[in-house]
């Protein structure tokens, strides 16, 4: 188990920085989950952390003990790669052995560690089989044992369940999360997918640009988005960004109407135009004299409610709900806004007000 | 029997006779040199054009082994082509690895050299290797010949090696890595085994070159101790006459080692080692 500690982390290929100033402490036994979209560098900072790039400033501390010149053998960290990168030639108890092998442990101590994780895993009667003769998913549960058996300092996942079909995915995201629990190993985990971060993490580290935006629990970043990125990165169906303005008496002004009433924060002149941020599962639909005048666009049944697509003038936004009552596009209803789900944000640098 | 099953059938047989017709039209020649080969000398050039003689004959290949210099020529041939191929293919494993997976200063310039290197005809560079080589006493000797031969071969080897090592996900060896070896270490026990197709295929393809390679070996070795076989070929033409019955049977017997060098290697050249490595 260890902390991971990083300081004033820069990377750069030599076309424009990849990662710049990143700091961020891991701390012992967490579950930390990097996310952000393609090419924001979350892989780009696993593969600093486990050793297969050199950051290009700042320092990176594992245990306290600086390790920006160690190579990736020396780390003690075990890694579960997107591709599974599992050994073709060697069988999978071959492959589970790796590493110990490596280490030079005895057979007898190396044959008990493999058959143990593999009964974690379910993989005890496929140990003499090559990875090609596996499915998607046993593949990825060898890589999970190649990761476990070695009982390393830490876990790094790289987007370990982005090749499984929606299913697996979701049981396999229940068994990282048990292992975590068992082992309490410090676990690190790459992910482009909201929901994996949200269900699976303590923490969320979100990342945009190559830069941290957010660092908090899941409910912290979804009910606390620091920045427009956060608050439209998580959740779905996702936040609604208005243009609305505030009034002298703290009303909110979307197209002419006001949505709801807030305490404006302090500096915060009347009249300024800012994006008014709406989670779609705060906002409740009402008769049309009681609410802002709303017409119905699109309705979308998931089974466990409907996502109604809603025309506030020329802005668009959507509503999450559960209640039965009949809709069709075409209807004018009032939309009703709770004291307390309005988010606001910068609209030139996206940066939460409120 | 409805239009459509007609069709498929029909498709197969031409496919079968396109094949036969190209396989027929490549072995003929080795058919040929097999055939002549066998032919006594009396029925040589008595019996006119025909596809195989009335009466056949193992005495050129007798005459072959026991009173021709051949044994002496096949086993310099088997040397030099021995140590080249495993030479070359040592260097051109070790610099296809370095191009596949290094970023290195001048990388582009010495892979650029690499390539003009192969756009010489060798006619013109004769001369001046054999001016390099006769001071370091490398004429007329076996160890010339492997290094001309290895130094010929390992740039276009290189680059048959690299594009082996860049179908290796570069995964594999960081998952090595993370687990505890080397780059070397991860290299050895990971990447070698699966690059073994691509090792038997370039190992071949220099042994093979080495094999046939007539120029160098006429040109560098006068003496018939250290000739190789293709040199060795022409001595069954003389002044007034070509001893063709010889000739060709010393030719099957030079196809049998690289005949069955390829029948050794095949298995690694056709099966797919890296299936299962990544998703799929």
């Amino acid at each position: 188990m260890a902390t991971i500690t990083l300081s004033n982390v820069d990377k750069d290929y030599g076309g424009g920085p990849v990662l710049r100033g990143i700091d961020l402490e891991i701390r012992e036994g967490e579950f930390v989950a990097l996310m952000g979209p393609s090419g924001c560098g979350k892989s780009t900072l696993l593969r600093l952390i486990a050793g297969l790039e050199e950051p290009s400033g700042g320092e990176i501390r594992i245990d306290g003990r600086r390790v920006n010149e160690v190579a990736p053998k020396d780390r003690d960290l075990a890694m579960v790669f997107q591709s599974y990168a599992l050994y073709p030639h060697m069988t999978v108890r071959e492959n589970m052995s790796f590493a110990l092998k490596q280490r030079r442990l005895p057979p007898a101590e190396i044959k008990a560690a493999v058959e143990a994780a593999a009964v974690k895993l379910g993989l005890t009667g496929l140990l003499e089989r090559k990875p090609k003769a596996l499915s998607g998913g046993q593949r990825q549960r060898v890589a999970m044992g190649r990761a476990i058996v070695r009982n390393p300092k830490a876990f790094l996942f790289d987007e370990p369940l982005s090749n499984l079909d929606a299913r697996l995915r979701e049981q396999m995201r229940y068994e990282i999360r048990k292992l975590h629990r068992e082992l309490g190993a410090t676990s690190v985990y790459v992910t482009h997918d909201q929901v994996e971060a949200m269900t699976m993490a303590d923490r969320i580290v979100a990342l945009n640009d190559g830069a941290i935006q957010q660092v908090g629990s899941p409910q912290d970043l979804y009910d606390q988005p620091a920045n427009l990125f956060v608050a439209g990165f998580l959740g779905s169906p996702p936040m609604n960004f208005l243009d609305a303005t505030l009034a002298p008496d703290g009303a909110l002004v979307v197209e002419g109407q006001t949505l709801a009433r807030i305490s404006p924060p302090a500096g915060l002149a009347a009249g300024t135009t800012l994006t008014l941020g709406l989670r779609p599962e705060r906002l409740a639909l009402t008769t049309p004299t009681e609410g802002t005048a709303v017409r119905v666009d699109v309705v979308e049944t998931t089974g466990t409610g409907r996502v109604v697509h809603l025309a506030l003038g020329p802005q668009r936004l959507k509503l999450f709900t559960m209640d039965p009552r009949p809709l069709a596009p075409g209807d004018v209803m009032g939309l009703v806004v709770p004291s307390g789900a309005p988010l606001l944000f910068d609209p030139v640098n996206g940066a939460r007000l409120s | 029997m409805n239009k459509t099953a007609t069709h498929i059938i029909g498709a197969r047989v031409l496919h079968a006779l396109a094949l036969a017709a190209f396989v027929a039209f490549a072995l003929f020649p080795l058919f040929w040199l097999l055939k002549v080969s066998l032919t006594p000398d009396d029925l040589m050039y008595g019996e006119g054009v025909r596809l195989w003689p009335s009466r056949v004959t193992l005495d050129h290949y007798g005459a072959v082994l026991r009173h021709s210099q051949f044994p002496l020529f096949f086993r310099n041939s088997l040397i030099v082509s021995a140590a080249t191929g495993l030479l070359a293919t040592a260097a051109a494993s070790a610099a296809g690895y370095a191009f596949s997976r290094f970023r290195f200063r001048g990388k582009a310039w010495v892979v650029g050299v690499m390539l003009i290197s192969q756009m010489f005809p060798l006619v013109i560079i004769v001369a001046p290797i054999f001016r390099l080589l006769a001071p370091l006493g490398l004429t007329n000797s076996l160890t010339g010949l492997v290094l001309v031969y290895t130094a010929f071969n390992t740039p276009f080897a290189a680059f048959l090696m690299q594009s082996f090592f860049e179908a290796i996900p570069k995964d594999l060896e960081e998952a090595a890595m993370m687990d505890g070896a080397t780059r070397f270490q991860a290299l050895r026990r990971v990447i070698l085994p699966l690059t073994l197709p691509g090792l038997a295929a370039t190992g071949g393809f220099v042994f093979t070159a080495a094999w046939s390679e007539l120029l160098f070996s006429l040109m560098l070795n006068s003496s018939t101790a250290v000739s190789t076989f293709p040199a060795g070929l022409l001595g069954f033409v003389s002044k007034f006459s070509v001893d063709f019955g010889q000739m060709m049977a010393a030719g099957v017997l030079a196809l049998l080692p690289v005949g069955a060098f390829f029948l050794l290697i095949q298995r690694y050249l056709v099966q797919g080692l890296t299936a299962g490595a990544v998703k799929g």
